[in-house]
């Protein structure tokens, strides 16, 4: 049996891999062997070779040079080495392989294979290893594939999208309505992959798929499965927090769920996203404690479940409810502590983050305390060091919000100081400078402990093993010196920072010491002085002479040179004591001022100035040109200097005043120019400022020094006591004089009622960070540019547009891109572009335009706006409402509620007054209805703007802003010709892009009760006029229609013409063929039609600046028309908006009742109108640089200003 | 999604690995453990021109490389070196790459970052997630917190222990927990019915065929089918069509003849399996 040797072959090699330690000489002498196979030409011996290949890409070892062996073994035409070959090269290719691009069309073969396995390796390969060029190369194929007629197929090509969009953005919007279509499909295979790629989509850019909601509505309340139902009921979870009228429908359906289902992963994710929606909720609706509480019990029963994987994931949703209803957790406190104590990791860290969330000002001390006895017994030090980052987190939080006692703060981190080998003593060592500084009261205590700290040998013999705690020493340092006034004994403490043991030290830390203990000299000096102690003071300065060289000596730089140059400076201050001088004032000169905390996003929030341009040069870039005399350059350039040094004294003292008060302007400005003043940044709302931190004057009845280093317990008693003193204090007061009560309150914006009673043990002063004057309140300083989700914020509501399409690797033509898999699907075809007929109104360049402006709509810009405004083409962003929802929820029992309903109503009126001719979806009313929102917010935003008349007079003002009425529908969509089978309409379309050609886009509506099909339309081509027809066809060939028509179905084709002159306009004869086919038989059909290519349709919008539109007036190169027309009743910028839409123009500048506009011609004619509004009469003066185009086009503007 | 499948036996021996998403470079901080061995003896040849520097790359540094460098004080051109090497690195890789490089000014040298080899930093996550799971009980759960490789927050990891093997998927937010761990139980199951009792030994000689079942499991990091009978069906279906094509018997002698002159002798004998069935507990009520 020659195939199980084969076999065996390759586990032979593998047995060999097996062997442990892998001897790289054995690995490279089979990497030989494989090479050798890899240069056969037997396809199986490669094939074999590659699949080697594979496992040992699998243990680590590079394979990347057999890349192009794996594309030939892709290529085979047997199944049985394909799998091999695509397996290979989804485990080793990548964006960088460059062979890559070879594999485009192999894989586009394998695509459109017969075996549907051929495809479905294919598939499968492609999603690891997709580019963006195959992606854009392939999208085309795959979206094909995905009304495949097998729902193997289908599945995997719905969710290879996924991986295609990521890649190649462009393609979400045109494939997006047949993934959509995919959501309802019959194999619940399919199904479930539609709904994955959606949620996976949705989940970046969430706020884009809001109009799916009733959808997925309606997949939640009829799945089954229960894969799709999570990935669902996911999906709403992100969903909700943007639309909250959502939230409320789907809380009832999912509380039902909660109750029915058995499936545990189910339920979970359930109560996920109830809780999501309650949190979306909670600002409005307060009313929903029932279905917290239900959630909670839930949670709760997970918690106490004994399946610690459900233990763990109750914890984790519970943390999530926490968030916004803190209340009802806490009740469970006792739970959550338990589980402190759980054998798993996990479980535990999950609890602690939960304990973050309950901390109160009563119950924090407790809480520590206990978690301070778990760091005792904590053996891993991961944990360890993770208990203690959470209790700092946990006291630190909000601004040490829930802090009342800080010296026992102070006592619990001197505590921490004494784990052994925890990485986070910078962590600790930054509390505790963080807390002396912003908490003025506590100084004195804080100095005391970290002298203690300072003296202490353990934290500086630690500092031999490397482990991070003597970080801890920094802090202790430089409080001891900043705050040196405050310490008891600064000799004591001068004489432990300058112990040669210190040298062992990080040089970070050697430095602050060396540093401070000049302060700490300077306050000392400053002491004896007044006590009129020279000789102690000299002794001092002695001390400081014998020990700072250990310092220099250090092998640190920054130790050394400040070591140095402090030795120096005090061996002066010994000379100076030597004469008797007094020298301490000069010396603690050196330190004076406060330092404050700075906020760490001020920096970025500094405004830039006015008037500062930061891109601009400094200096004159160097020239490039080398032929410049370098000479005579200098020459001038040092006059200029000489000129500039001469000037200077004539400023007078007036300038230097002025410029004096600039500066101290510009320092107020600066955040880190350290005022002498305080500064008035404190003013700064956002933050709770010191002012907003009430003081209180309470006796301080805990001693302020404890000997020692304190046991924090202490404190917990103390506080006890203390907070009973208080309340006894309290009752009193409150029995003599009612109103006293307020002034011993905190501030009564604190979040917990019970809180407000228990006053700090402090004078808490909390001094904030401080920001910069006029801060950008922005808070988009973390989005990443990088993120590759971010191109897939698209919205995919706004109806397709001509460009958007994926790419065909034929014609470009619109003619030629029919592909077979079209005709199985024609009404996805209608669906797609149906939206369509809309945009065609536009020209592209409008278009994109659209697509740029759709997030900043309402900006000024109004020219955009109306020539949007006519048809709803750019609808806003989506708002789901609930009309949609309630329509939906007929399928369910759910309750429909008043709002939508009335909503519902508005529409049909405005149905009403639609033009009959269209029939509108209920999509498209709802556009129309939020277009016609816009519309009164963009008057809103114009009757704003008015009051400033210097602004509107020296810009040009844009189309129809003054006006108040709103602009009728219009629809450039024209009648073709018509019989009992088939309607068609039609609109022409310039591009600039091409000159000389013309898109005319017709709209087949299929009228009878027939299928249509094999349509084809013929043109007789004028000596000036041809259509564009598929290469290789005769002038006498029709083009055919790539579509087939359904009874009752309307669809969109595109033919191109190329005309020669455009200063006519022309007719073309033409006929549309058909084969009518219904129950009784097939019958041929003719259709005889007149296409008329006015002028105006060779025009093509282009925007003009009205100084440019005045040079072209000027140029005199322009010959000139004009027409009026009498007995109009329009209001004026109606008539503008029309004259733009039909005619393709744009407003240049319009003053009052007259209006200069713009167009150009496909073939590079300017075209200037001048229009006038008298009563019931338009005036209009035009310039061509083509006298013939001009009359033209003012005879077709006669005949529509006619109708007006 | 799913980011990343990875199967390894009792002694972290890998035998199935197959990530979503790729993984070019990795920082310098993260504590790499042996692999810095390779860089020691390199390290002594720098010299510090930007030639030796560029022989950094690919190599696995750890502190001890870190405070070479600082020795050698190039942070300019060490990162010019690997920046100027575009071949080696990702497009985002590469943006990134540009913007830390902007911020070097302000940080210390560790956060440098060196490009490895796909290949080796997906060993040294395999190596990391066996020792992050292989340190937990059988009756502790089945989530872990992303490692420091794999992702940040977002991910997690979650496994399931059969007999010798560890099945560990690594998902990010979008997954249910509840519902991966299902899902590994179908795919064991499903590799249970298509080699009847499967044992650590059929996913050594059947990696092709493992591959191809998760292949019906979980196509580029996303659920395809959880229907463990459909799965079965598919993959018989093109088990018969591989047969049909006579399979692999096609090879020519020449294949043959090259087992018959391999040197058996120098093949190691004494292969320690270990335990070799994989016991399927009960189904949970998913599917």
């Amino acid at each position: 049996m020659p195939m199980l040797v084969l076999e065996n072959h390759v586990s032979v090699t593998i047995v060999h891999f097996l062997s442990l330690g892998l001897p790289a000489k054995y690995i490279s002498q089979c990497i030989d062997e494989i090479k050798q196979e890899l240069k056969q030409d037997n396809i199986a011996v490669k094939a074999n070779a590659v699949c080697k290949l594979t496992y040992l890409q699998m243990l680590g070892y590079d394979i990347s040079w057999a890349a192009f062996n794996i594309i030939e073994v892709m290529s085979a035409s047997k199944f049985t080495f394909k799998r091999i070959g695509y397996l290979a090269a989804s485990q080793c290719f990548h964006e960088g392989t460059d062979v890559i691009m070879l594999t485009t069309n192999q894989i586009r073969k394998d695509l459109s294979s017969p075996s549907q396995y051929d495809t479905g390796v294919a598939l499968t390969g492609l999603s690891c290893f997709v580019t963006p060029d195959l992606a854009r190369d392939l999208a085309n194929d795959i979206m094909t594939l995905m009304s495949h007629t097998k729902p193997y197929i289908r599945k995997k090509a719905v969710l290879i999208m996924y991986k295609v969009f990521l890649k190649y953005p462009e393609s979400l919007r045109p494939a997006f309505p047949r993934l959509k279509e995919k959501l309802e499909d019959p194999d619940p295979g399919v199904q479930s992959a539609a709904v994955n790629v959606i949620c996976e989509l949705a989940r970046r850019n969430p706020k884009n798929y809001l109009s799916l909601a009733p959808l997925f509505f309606k997949l939640m309340t009829s799945s089954t499965n229960n894969w799709v139902l999570i990935k669902i009921i996911k999906l709403f979870g992100a969903l909700t927090p943007l639309e909250p009228r959502l939230g409320k429908k789907l809380i009832e359906p999912l509380t039902n769920l909660i109750h029915s289902t058995s499936a545990m992963s189910l339920l979970y994710e359930c109560v996920n996203t109830v809780i999501a929606v309650l949190i979306s909720l909670s600002s409005g609706m307060p009313n929903h404690s029932a279905s917290i509480q239900l959630c909670v019990q839930k949670l709760r029963i997970l918690i106490e479940d004994s399946d610690q994987n459900l233990k763990y994931l109750g914890l984790l949703a519970m943390s999530k409810i926490l968030r916004t209803h803190p209340k009802s957790v806490q009740s469970h406190k006792d739970l959550i502590l338990q589980c402190l104590d759980d054998k798993d990791e996990s479980i535990r860290l999950r609890a602690l983050d939960l304990l973050y969330g309950m901390v109160s000002k009563k119950n924090l001390m407790e809480i520590v305390k206990r978690l301070m006895t778990h760091v005792d017994k904590a053996e891993g030090t991961t944990y360890r060091d993770e208990l203690l980052t959470k209790i700092i987190d946990i006291c630190s939080q909000s601004n040490y919000q829930y802090i009342t006692n800080f010296e026992w703060y102070i006592s619990i981190l001197v505590e921490l100081t004494r784990l052994e080998g925890t990485r986070h003593g910078h962590l600790i060592a930054a509390q505790m400078l963080d807390v002396a500084i912003r908490v003025k009261a506590i100084r004195k205590f804080a100095v005391s402990q970290m002298s203690a700290l300072l003296d202490s040998a353990h934290l500086v013999a630690s500092s031999t093993q490397r482990n991070g705690i003597c970080e801890v020493l920094y802090a202790a340092a430089w409080i001891c010196g900043e705050f040196s006034e405050h310490l008891q004994e600064p000799h004591q403490t001068l004489e432990a920072m300058l112990r040669p043991k210190v040298t062992t030290l990080p040089g970070h830390i050697q430095a602050v010491y060396v540093q401070n203990v000049v302060k700490l000299y300077a306050s000392i000096l400053q002491q004896q002085e007044q006590a009129a102690e020279a000789e102690a003071a000299q002794e001092v300065t002695q001390i400081m002479v014998e020990r700072l060289p250990q310092f220099v000596q250090s092998a640190d730089l920054e130790v050394q040179e400040r070591a140095s140059c402090i030795l120096q400076l005090v061996k002066h201050v010994q000379k100076l004591q030597a004469k008797g001088v007094p020298v301490a004032e000069e010396v603690s000169a050196l330190f004076a001022g406060e330092l404050n905390p700075v906020a760490p996003k001020a920096q970025k929030k500094v405004p830039v100035p006015e008037g500062l341009d930061l891109d601009a040069w400094i200096n004159e870039p160097p020239s490039d040109s080398e032929s410049e005399d370098e000479k005579p350059k200098a020459i001038f350039h040092d006059e200029e200097q000489r000129q500039a040094r001469h000037r200077q004294p004539e400023v007078d003292e007036e300038e230097l005043a002025r410029r004096r008060e600039a500066r101290k302007q510009e320092q107020a400005n600066n955040p880190f120019y350290i005022k002498s003043s305080p500064s008035p940044q404190k003013r700064y709302q956002d933050a709770p400022g010191v002012e907003h931190i009430p003081v209180v004057q309470i006796d301080l009845s805990v001693p302020l020094k404890v000997p020692g280093v304190p046991m924090s317990d202490q404190y917990v008693k103390l506080e006890e006591e203390r907070r009973h003193r208080q309340r006894l204090e309290k009752d009193k007061k409150k029995r003599r004089k009612k109103e006293k009560k307020g002034k011993h309150r905190r501030h009564s914006s604190l979040p917990t009622e019970s809180d407000e009673d228990i006053a700090p043990a402090q004078q808490v002063d909390i001094v904030t960070e401080e920001m910069p004057e006029n801060a950008l309140p922005s808070d988009e300083d973390d989005k990443d540019p990088n993120d590759p989700y971010r191109a897939l914020d698209i919205d995919l509501d706004k109806p397709l547009a001509d460009s958007e399409k994926l790419p065909i690797q034929k014609h470009r033509n619109a003619e030629n891109s029919k592909s077979p898999e079209k005709e199985d699907v024609p009404v996805v075809e209608k669906k797609s572009k149906k939206p369509k007929k809309k945009e065609k109104k536009h020209k592209e360049r409008e278009r994109e335009k659209d697509k740029k402006k759709e997030k900043e709509k309402k900006a000024e810009d109004l020219d955009f706006w109306l020539s949007t405004t006519p048809p709803p083409a750019t609808t806003p962003t989506p708002i789901p409402s609930m009309e949609e929802l309630g329509v939906n929820a007929v399928t369910t029992p759910a309750n429909t509620c008043e709002g939508p309903k009335r909503e519902e109503a508005e529409d049909e009126d405005d149905e009403a007054e639609q033009d009959p001719e269209r029939k509108f979806t209920r999509h498209k009313k709802k556009k129309h209805k939020k277009e016609k929102e816009e519309r009164t917010k963009d008057k809103k935003k114009v009757k704003k703007k008015q009051p400033e008349p210097g602004e509107e007079a020296a810009g040009p003002v844009e189309n129809g802003a003054a006006e108040e009425e709103p602009i009728p529908p219009m629809s450039s969509y024209c009648l073709l010709a018509e019989n009992s089978y088939i309607k068609m309409t039609y609109d022409i379309q310039a591009s600039l892009q091409k000159d000389s050609q013309v898109t005319v886009s017709i709209i087949l509506e299929n009228q009878s009760s027939s299928f249509l099909k094999n349509m084809e339309l013929n043109v007789l081509d004028s000596l000036n006029a041809k259509m564009a027809r598929p290469e290789g066809s005769s002038v006498h060939d029709g083009v055919p229609v790539p579509f087939q028509l359904p009874p009752g179905v309307s669809n969109e084709a595109q033919f191109v013409f190329t005309i020669q002159s455009i200063i006519m306009a022309q007719k073309l004869k033409g006929t549309l063929s058909f084969i009518a086919k219904d129950a009784s038989g097939a019958t041929h059909e003719k259709l005889d039609f007149r296409l008329h290519f006015s002028c105006s349709s060779y025009l093509v919008t282009t925007p003009c600046y009205s100084d440019a539109f005045a040079k072209l007036l000027e140029s005199g190169d322009l010959s000139m028309s004009s027409i009026k027309v009498d007995g109009i009743s329009m209001s004026f910028q109606n008539l503008l908006a029309k004259i733009c839409f039909h005619h393709h123009f744009s407003v240049v500048e319009r003053v009052d009742s007259c209006a200069s506009m713009y167009s150009r011609s496909i073939q590079g004619h300017h075209v200037c109108l001048l229009v006038k509004k008298g009563e019931h009469m338009v005036s209009v003066d035009g310039k061509c640089s083509d006298c013939i185009l001009l009359s033209n086009l003012l005879e077709e503007m006669k005949a529509t200003l006619a109708q007006c | 999604m799913i980011q990343a499948i990875l199967v390894f036996n009792n002694h972290g021996k890998p035998r199935l690995v197959r990530f979503y998403q790729r993984f070019e470079w990795l920082s310098f901080t993260n504590p790499l453990g042996k692999a810095s061995a390779n860089f020691s003896p390199l390290a002594t040849e720098l010299d510090g021109s930007v030639p030796a520097l560029q022989l950094l790359q690919g190599h696995i540094c750890d502190e001890r490389a870190v405070v070479q460098l600082d020795r050698l004080q190039p942070i300019p051109q060490v990162v010019d070196a690997i920046v100027c090497d575009k071949l080696t690195v990702g497009h985002t890789e590469y943006s990134k790459l540009r913007t830390m490089y902007r911020k070097l000014d302000y940080r210390p040298i560790s956060c440098l970052n060196i490009f490895f080899q796909p290949e080796e930093i997906q060993q040294q996550i395999v190596r990391e997630t066996f020792h992050l799971v292989l340190k937990r009980d059988d009756n502790i759960c089945n989530f872990l917190e992303g490692g420091s490789l794999i992702g940040g927050s977002d991910y997690k990891l979650i496994y399931r222990h059969y007999a010798t093997l560890y099945f560990v998927f690594c998902v990010d937010s979008s997954e249910s927990e509840l519902g991966i761990l299902d899902l590994i139980q179908v795919f064991v199951e499903t590799l249970d019915k298509c080699f009847e009792n499967v044992c650590e030994l059929d996913l050594i000689f059947h990696m092709d065929k493992v591959h191809y079942i998760l292949q019906e499991v979980v196509m580029g990091g996303m659920v395809l089918e959880t229907n463990m009978n459909e799965i079965v069906a598919q993959m018989e279906a093109q088990n018969r069509l591989e047969k049909s094509e006579g399979g692999l018997s096609a090879a020519p002698a020449r294949a043959v003849s090259a087992v018959k002159n391999m040197n058996l002798p120098e093949i190691p004998r004494n292969i320690n399996i270990g335990d070799l069935n994989i016991k399927v507990p009960n189904l949970s009520q998913f599917v």
